[in-house]
């Protein structure tokens, strides 16, 4: 009677060694899907490049730079928009729309900086002043020395 | 050479039983009833498929997927090789109509509720290749590497990024850094040749297999009708040569599309130029776009742009998994409620295509 009921139902040792195995084969299987996917998932992460970081560059000769114009300035691997005003005076912003990451331009007939993607306007204090854009250009500083414009980051 | 055929169909038959197959054939019914003319469309997106996959194999024979070399190599393409223009340019048509048909399917399949029981996966297949089909588009588009396409890369993923949290991560992975550059074209390049075609050759095979397995859906109310009273047509010859033809055309409409308005190539794509006037997405992506146009920057709380993700984004998880929650269609019961959702995404995407084509 006795001998019945332990040959029907594992005894408490055999359970035990069962869930061993499980939770060792189990563990095993998860060890070696982490160590297939980590590899994989991390090789999808593009790894930092190495960036010389600019603070200033500069830009030209301030004769050259005509009043009522705007122009992208290259500043490190980012676009930099340097604005002369009608009444001479010298802006610079991120030329990056907060928006939607397109590159905005100077438009002489609106007087305003312009992105071109969804039809967003700030002034040329970088204020978005209409369409979609969520806040301001970021702005930089523009630096005359003698007669060479010069555009940093504002520290 | 009918001997040596009818040798060859032995051979064949004596190992995998071709007889079972052309059996199964033969007996295929198409339904005949004043929807029947939509059936096609499924074939046509089919066939439009085929000639991409075609198209784009000689394509990837001369073309070079590096920030320096795209815009040159299918300059090249275009002006160098024989017939390289007609290739490319078929390839581009093909992406639109391709779009275009498949829209046309997915609609005509919505309306007349063949997503129904027992058809529910077949339209979720249908649906993810739609979903990879605006991927293939998109990912395309980077690939010759010119001004408008730079632009409209940066903004489609941009938006990914607004995503909370899981934004970010994944608008780093698509442009393979935190700005397009040339990875974003290596990698855009890869999911376009690789990764969409494996995954969508896999749900195409699904879909299709349930199609055979399953048989055409019949509109609701008909399929109770007495079986003396339906009209059916043999699969083979007569609908399948009612396909061919209808392939013929759509072939040739490509062939004048590509001949005389030739797909252009545009400026090279320079990352130090402003956004150019009218710079617009791919007439498929329109409507989103001209949506966005609208949304104030901040609508009480919420980011504008978050606001329209969200809701378009949600629209579309309601569309894909509509078999599963329009019970009433399932029972086999008229459900106009549906129908006045799809007339408004239908009226909506043309409205908003328009305006934002004329804009």
């Amino acid at each position: 009677m006795n001998e019945q009921h332990d040959s029907s139902s594992p005894q408490p040792y055999q359970q035990s060694k069962r869930d061993f195995l499980q939770y060792f084969l189990g563990g095993s299987v998860f060890a070696w899907m982490a160590s297939v996917l980590y590899p994989v998932l991390a090789y999808l992460k593009p790894p930092k490049q190495a960036e010389v970081e600019v603070m200033s560059v500069k830009v030209g000769k301030l004769a050259d730079i005509q009043p009522d114009t705007g122009q992208i300035v290259k500043f490190g691997t980012k676009p930099v928009i340097l604005v002369r005003a009608g009444n001479g005076d010298l802006y610079a912003y991120a030329a990056t729309c907060t928006h939607l990451d397109c590159t905005v331009q100077y438009r002489a007939d609106m007087g305003l900086i312009w992105c071109a993607c969804h039809n967003g306007k700030y002034d040329l204090n970088g204020r978005n002043v209409a369409g979609p854009p969520p806040r301001p250009l970021d702005e930089f500083r523009v630096v005359v020395q003698g007669d060479e414009v010069f555009v940093s980051k504002k520290t | 050479m009918t001997m040596l055929l009818r040798k060859l169909y032995t051979w064949i038959d004596e190992r995998v039983q071709l007889r079972t197959l052309v059996e199964f054939l033969g007996k295929k019914y198409v339904p005949v009833h004043r929807h029947s003319v939509w059936y096609y469309f499924g074939g046509v997106s089919l066939f439009l498929f085929i000639i991409q996959v075609v198209t784009g194999i000689l394509l990837l024979l001369y073309y070079k997927g590096s920030e320096e070399l795209a815009f040159e190599s299918i300059q090249f393409i275009m002006s160098k090789v024989s017939f390289g223009w007609l290739i490319r340019s078929i390839h581009s048509w093909t992406a639109n109509l391709f779009i275009l048909t498949a829209m046309i399917h997915m609609f005509s399949v919505y309306f007349e509720k063949a997503y129904r029981k027992p058809r529910e996966v077949t339209w979720l297949t249908g649906m993810l290749m739609f979903f990879l089909a605006l991927g293939f588009g998109f990912s395309g588009y980077l690939l010759p590497w010119n001004e408008l396409a730079f632009f409209a890369t940066k903004v489609g993923t941009d938006i990914a990024g607004i995503i909370p949290v899981i934004g970010k991560p994944i608008m780093v992975f698509l442009r393979g850094g935190e700005e397009v550059t040339g990875a974003t074209l290596s990698r855009f390049f890869g999911f376009h040749v690789a990764v969409l075609p494996g995954a969508f050759t896999v749900l195409l095979g699904i879909h299709l297999l349930l199609v055979q397995r399953q048989g055409m859906s019949e509109p609701l109310g008909m399929e109770h009708a007495p079986p003396g009273e339906k009209k059916v047509m043999p699969f083979f010859p007569n609908f399948l040569l009612r396909d061919l033809l209808f392939w013929l055309i759509v072939l040739n409409l490509l062939a004048i599309l590509a001949v005389f308005f030739p797909w252009e190539l545009g400026k090279k794509a320079d990352l130090f130029a402003p956004a150019p006037a009218g710079i617009k997405p791919e007439w498929y992506f329109l409507f989103m776009f001209q949506t966005l146009k609208y949304i104030p920057a901040q609508v009480w709380v919420v980011d504008g742009e978050i606001l329209g993700i969200a809701v378009f984004s949600i629209a579309g998880i309601l569309w894909t998994f509509i078999p599963f929650w329009d019970r009433k269609s399932a029972r086999g019961e008229q459900n106009r409620f549906i129908n006045y959702i799809g007339l408004f995404v239908v009226f909506y995407i043309i409205l908003l295509t328009i305006v934002g084509w004329l804009a």
